[in-house]
């Protein structure tokens, strides 16, 4: 069972209360840009075997969205932070090289 | 290859069982091949029969982490049917059911087809609207299936309850030529009829790295050490992601987790395969007796062919409402594969952006009853470099000119 704590209300949440968005940090491209570039914002995926940085909502809790560092091979999870950023905290960062010191780093 | 039959059977009865041959090699690997398969699932492992079977190219590898069978092929739920909304997916799907019906002959090797129906529920006036126009569809396609009354549902399944409170039976979508078969059988047919034209099928080898020059791929590095090749063909379902990206691309494709479960053996009670969309549940009945019960995928991305117990528990508490016998019944075992989804959950056979590499995956929750018809439209692919009719929707260009193929609207649930 995957808990995640809610960077919001500092609730830790069961799975059956949390819907999942899938990648986060998505950088988006609309109207105007490549065909590549919209391709790869609405389609490719990271889909990586081992740390995952993913889009979260505390549906029935508080309701907000917030993002999880997480390993998809394991299902360990490092750590909840806050939806407002565009790259992972460097906090976050730390503990996941902590724990998984062959990883290559937010890419 | 020693053919099986029933003068072989009374022969070896003879002579206490002495005869019988391993039904395939294990061979080390040559220094190259004209054709690599990554996967020996029984995509990969069609892929190579027909290869073979349709193109004479015998001097291929199949070249597998595990053991032959054992991702998602040998942990499916083993439903078969071809009744699908869009064109591309009605021929392709309606091509593999109809090679599953002499797939036993064809190969010497007993798959347990058993077309004994399918019976797609429709609970909420949604899906009867729903249904009905697949029905009509697939009459322009030459699929046989048809609509049948709550009445009808209820003569073919005495044991449904079709008066249900939250979810009571409206009518079905009847495809009788559906059905199942024995899902480690398909993969261990193929395999022993690739072995028998001469082809490698190299085990507990995993693929680590794909070798390219000037845009062409010249090889794979593996756990048993580099292996040349003319051609590749990528089909390891949800290890598509990471394959390709030793290739150097990216899919629209995510990884999750499925479910399925069996309970204990009982008397027989259920002789077509009933799926229930809108509840998310699924039963069917095996030959030992065991009810054969799956439901939804689970959301979120993983890789460790296990998901989340709460996905049991609501495909179950749907079913009960529906089959109220089983409530008593004790589940036996409970297993999960990773299936690969992709962005508009139809399958993707396709070209990539290396010349000579060749990528089929996608099946996602749905790929077993495909198996046939997906090995011969990926050999025609690899053999001639185009595809062909049958693959010809499914390139994974369609991502980028929006030319979806949107069964996921279509079918709810797609097993
Ligand atoms: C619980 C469950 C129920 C299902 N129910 C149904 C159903 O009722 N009907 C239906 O039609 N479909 C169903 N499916 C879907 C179906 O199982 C799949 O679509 C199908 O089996 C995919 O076959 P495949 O050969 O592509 O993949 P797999 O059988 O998974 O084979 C891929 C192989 O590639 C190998 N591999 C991966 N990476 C590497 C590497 N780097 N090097 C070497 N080898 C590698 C893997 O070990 C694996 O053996 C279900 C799936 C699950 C999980
Ligand atoms: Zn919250």
């Amino acid at each position: 069972m995957l808990i995640l704590e809610c960077p919001y209300c500092g609730v830790k949440a069961e799975e059956t209360e949390l819907s999942p968005g899938h990648e986060a940090h998505l950088k988006r491209f609309g109207p105007g840009s490549s065909d590549e570039d919209f391709e790869s914002y609405m389609f490719a995926r990271k889909n990586p075997k081992g740390v995952h940085f993913e889009r979260w909502r505390h549906s029935y809790g508080c309701g907000k969205w917030f993002l999880a560092a997480r390993c998809t091979a394991t299902l360990e999870v490092f750590g909840t932070y806050p939806a407002q950023t565009s790259e992972p905290p460097p906090d976050i960062v730390a503990r996941i090289k902590a724990r998984r010191p062959e990883w290559e780093g937010y890419k | 290859m020693k053919r099986y039959s029933v003068f072989a059977i009374a022969r070896e009865a003879l002579r206490h069982h002495t005869g019988w041959e391993r039904a395939w090699a294990s061979p080390e690997p040559k220094p190259s091949y004209d054709v690599i398969v990554i996967g020996a699932g029984g995509h990969g492992l069609a892929t190579a029969y027909y290869l073979g079977k349709n193109f004479g190219i015998t001097n291929v590898a199949v070249i597998e982490k595990g053991w032959l069978g054992g991702g998602n092929t040998g942990r499916n739920t083993t439903i078969i049917r071809s009744n699908y909304l869009q064109d591309p997916s009605a021929a392709i799907y309606e091509k593999a059911r109809s090679l599953y019906e002499t797939l036993s002959q064809d190969l010497n090797y007993n798959v347990m087809f058993s077309p004994r129906g399918l019976l797609m529920l429709a609970q909420t006036h949604h899906e009867v609207r729903g249904y009905m126009r697949t029905v009509h569809a697939n009459l322009l396609q030459g699929v046989e299936t048809e609509w049948i009354g709550p009445e009808q549902v209820k003569r073919l399944v005495p044991i449904m309850n079709i008066h249900g409170p939250r979810y009571p039976v409206l009518g079905a979508l009847l495809q009788k030529r559906g059905g199942t078969a024995r899902h480690d059988a398909v993969a261990w047919g193929y395999a022993r009829a690739c072995s028998a034209m001469g082809m490698d099928i190299i085990q507990q080898c995993e693929v680590k790295g794909v070798r390219s020059e000037g845009g062409l791929v010249t090889g794979v590095e593996t756990t048993k050490g580099f292996i040349g090749t003319k051609k590749l063909a990528i089909v390891v379902a949800g290890h598509s992601g990471q394959v390709a990206e030793m290739a150097g691309f990216r899919l629209p494709v995510e990884a999750v987790a499925l479910q399925a479960l069996v309970s204990e053996p009982v008397k027989p009670c259920i002789d077509v395969v009933v799926m229930a969309n809108t509840v998310h549940g699924y039963m069917s009945q095996s030959d030992k007796g065991e009810l054969v019960i799956g439901g939804g995928t689970d959301s979120f991305n993983n890789f460790t062919q296990r998901g989340s117990f709460h996905h049991i528990e609501e495909t179950l508490r749907a079913l009960v409402e529906t089959f109220p016998i089983i409530s008593r019944l004790k589940m036996l075992r409970q297993w999960g594969g990773i299936v690969d989804m992709t962005g508009d959950r139809s399958p993707i056979l396709s070209k990539t952006p290396l010349g000579n590499c060749f990528i089929n995956c996608g099946w996602g929750t749905g790929g077993f009853k495909a198996i046939p018809g997906s090995g011969w439209a990926m050999a025609e692919l690899v053999a001639k470099g185009e595809p062909g009719a049958l693959a010809a929707e499914f390139g994974m260009d369609r991502f980028r000119e929006g030319r979806f193929i949107d069964e996921s609207v279509a079918a709810g649930v797609a097993h």
